[in-house]
């Protein structure tokens, strides 16, 4: 992971990233002048200033503003380890919903949405997790398949 | 219809209308239940119900979606008080006094002093808006181009370095949020910017995908496996419990009264939402008070002060948002994005175009604030019940209605993609210290922002001077410029007067 001292070089490293990125796309687009601006003006500028606000992220981390990491700042704490499960599993349930709500429709999608998610929690069990997802399923295909129209089918022949 | 009285009159013809009535309802009560339950963000539940909106009459979706966010302010003090838990920013303060109140085993009467303060509060609030906001929307009348182009940097501005965090990785991030927001075809001449060829993004990305992805998939991506066990041992309270007694309304009335205003001055300032309101409300409290040790230990005024203060800063909040279309957060942002679906112009003819809107959505503060504290009292059992589902069925649920939700907005599974997408990156930015709220301000400013700069520079032939030549332009800008200078003094030379719970509001979330 993440050291907590060289987060800010990340950071503005990140941003100095996208902004030249934003920047070199921008300026393919037409860019013109202050009196008549191109599509490209805006983009262009706004690259150039997220790459000085990068540098001076960087500045800043270097000047040591900060002193330690911030306790109060649970929000912000990195995770002691990574972990995997949790996040395979949310980026796995969403994936599902999409995969499945095209080819297999809103029932099955749902319960692997929900089945999925529920398996990241370290505690979870099977049993509870399918419940859980069961219970998802019928109340979304009551509410968004009969109610509100979804447009999604129920099931899909596959 | 101009004047407060006779708007409001109609607005309550408007907000009474049964369907109205109900949606206000529905609004409240899913605000009321997303604040009560931890883990659950406003942001995600309006996003989540804004494409439900799209069918609604205008007027319906706001009253619903503003609802929301008042109403998880009363939710959110319950899990303050009972929990200990700080899940909704403004109300992190109130744990310090609320918890130890409940140990006390008058954790009752800390909500139902929080009760009195957030009606104070938020009444203040709707008045100050009653009276305030036409009133500075009949002086934005008067802006141009440029006037309009300064007031949205200054809002950006103080937006995104008032808030928590560090001010420069707020400047950023607003940054990053104006270029999502000008992603898709431009208006102007029809070009395609950043659409990487891809025919789902010419009309830009999608509002509900943004904030879903940073503020629902992100934040689930941080707490799963990484939430505090709850403790569940304080949570048995009776509706009678509630009745403060004598000596407690006697020692709260004057802090609810400073909350309210410290909270009211707070919404004027772009930028400065609830939760730095909350968190000088009880600086100032333990200051004003002759017992400061009493603060920390359950003292009833380290409880009423911020609570009231949030709410009257909660409604007032609104203010900049419906009077001059900028937005002072990613909520009022959220909401304001919600308008403009809806095909309103946001911005000072709001209130002249739309009276509807406008009065309506204030007489529907009065009644949802009223329908809140009869739901809270008298059902006040049924709301701690739900503290007790555990975080690890609940976000599997709010997942699917993640996707689901994002769909809907425009029948594209590539929105849920781009949910999905946009959620690790937000995590990521969360790693590394980022805060992402900005960028939703950024992002629904952008295009207007664009177009305002554009245009101001037409007139004055390319001359950049004419945002200094305008008078109240050059105004706009000397507060940034003043906004900046505050910002590198109190960062550079760190003065003392800045004391300690205030800085720690820039941290607690």
């Amino acid at each position: 992971m993440i050291s907590e001292g060289r987060r800010d070089y990340y950071a503005g490293g990140l941003m100095i990233l996208i902004g030249s990125g934003a920047a070199v796309i921008g300026s393919t687009y037409k860019v013109g002048g202050l009196t008549q601006m191109g599509p490209g003006f805006f983009p262009v500028c706004l690259g150039v200033l997220i790459v000085i606000m990068g540098v001076l992220i960087m500045l800043a981390a270097r000047a040591g503003a900060k002193g330690g990491p911030d306790i109060m700042d649970a929000h912000h704490a990195l995770p002691s380890h990574p972990d995997w499960r949790g996040w395979g599993c949310i980026i796995g349930s969403v994936f599902a919903f999409l995969v499945l709500s095209d080819y297999a429709g809103l029932a099955p999608a749902t319960f692997f949405c929900v089945f999925i998610a529920a398996s990241g929690d370290n505690d979870s069990h099977v049993k509870a997790s399918a419940l859980l997802a069961a219970g998802i399923t019928v109340f979304a295909i009551l509410l968004f398949s009969f109610v509100l129209h979804v447009q999604i089918p129920v099931l899909k022949g596959l | 219809m101009d004047t407060g009285i006779g708007g409001l009159m109609h607005g309550f013809s408007i907000a009474l209308e049964p369907h109205n009535l109900l949606w206000c309802f529905v609004g409240v009560m899913v605000g009321n239940l997303v604040g009560v339950l931890p883990g659950m963000g406003v942001l995600s539940a309006i996003s989540i119900l804004l494409p439900l909106t799209f069918g609604m009459k205008p007027v319906a979706a706001v009253l619903m979606l503003s609802g929301i966010y008042y109403g998880a302010q009363y939710g959110g003090a319950i899990c303050s008080i009972l929990l200990n838990l700080p899940c909704h920013p403004p109300h992190a303060v109130t744990c310090l006094d609320g918890f130890p109140m409940t140990k006390q085993g008058r954790g009752g009467v800390a909500l139902g002093i929080t009760m009195m303060g957030s009606m104070f509060g938020a009444a203040f609030g709707i008045l100050q808006m009653i009276f305030f906001a036409p009133y500075v929307a009949k002086v934005a009348f008067q802006f141009g181009a440029p006037e309009i182009c300064a007031l949205m940097l200054l809002g950006l501005l103080a937006g995104s370095t008032l808030a928590k965090g560090s001010p420069l990785k707020g400047v950023a991030m607003t940054m990053l949020g104006l270029l999502l927001g000008i992603m898709g075809t431009d208006v102007n001449t029809g070009v395609e910017r950043f659409t990487f060829g891809i025919v789902d993004l010419s009309d830009g990305l999608e509002l509900v995908a943004l904030s879903l992805g940073l503020f629902g998939i992100a934040e689930f991506l941080r707490s799963v496996n990484n939430t505090a066990p709850l403790n569940l041992t304080y949570t048995k309270i009776k509706v009678a419990d509630m009745m403060p007694t004598r000596d407690d309304m006697k020692r709260s009335a004057m802090p609810i009264l400073r909350g309210t205003v410290i909270g009211s001055l707070c919404s004027c300032i772009p930028g400065t939402g609830p939760t730095i309101a909350s968190f000088v409300a009880y600086a100032t409290e333990k200051k004003v008070s002759k017992t400061p040790e009493r603060f920390g230990h359950g003292a009833i005024e380290g409880v009423a002060a911020p609570e009231a203060s949030t709410h009257s800063s909660v409604q007032g909040d609104f203010i900049p948002t419906m009077s001059l279309g900028i937005p002072g957060d990613a909520v009022m942002a959220l909401l304001l994005g919600a308008l403009i679906i809806h095909g309103i112009t946001p911005g000072p003819r709001l209130i002249v175009e739309h009276p509807d809107i406008f009065w309506g959505l204030i007489a529907s503060f009065w009644v949802g604030n009223l329908i809140l504290v009869i739901l809270n009292v008298p059902m006040i059992g049924i709301w701690v019940k739900l503290l007790m589902i555990p975080y690890k069925y609940l976000y599997p649920s709010a997942l699917f209605f993640i996707c689901i939700g994002v769909f809907a907005a425009r029948n594209s599974l590539f929105d849920v993609g781009a949910t999905l997408a946009l959620g690790i990156f937000g995590y990521l930015l969360v790693l590394l210290k980022f805060e992402p709220a900005p960028i939703l301000l950024g992002f629904v400013l952008g295009p207007r922002f664009e177009e305002n700069f554009r245009r101001a520079l037409i007139i004055s032939r390319g001359d950049l001077m004419t945002f200094v030549e305008r008078p109240i332009s050059a105004v706009f800008l000397g507060f940034c410029l003043l906004l900046i200078g505050a910002q590198l003094y109190v960062r550079i030379r760190k003065p003392k007067f800045i004391d300690k719970p205030a800085i720690a509001g820039h941290g607690i979330e």
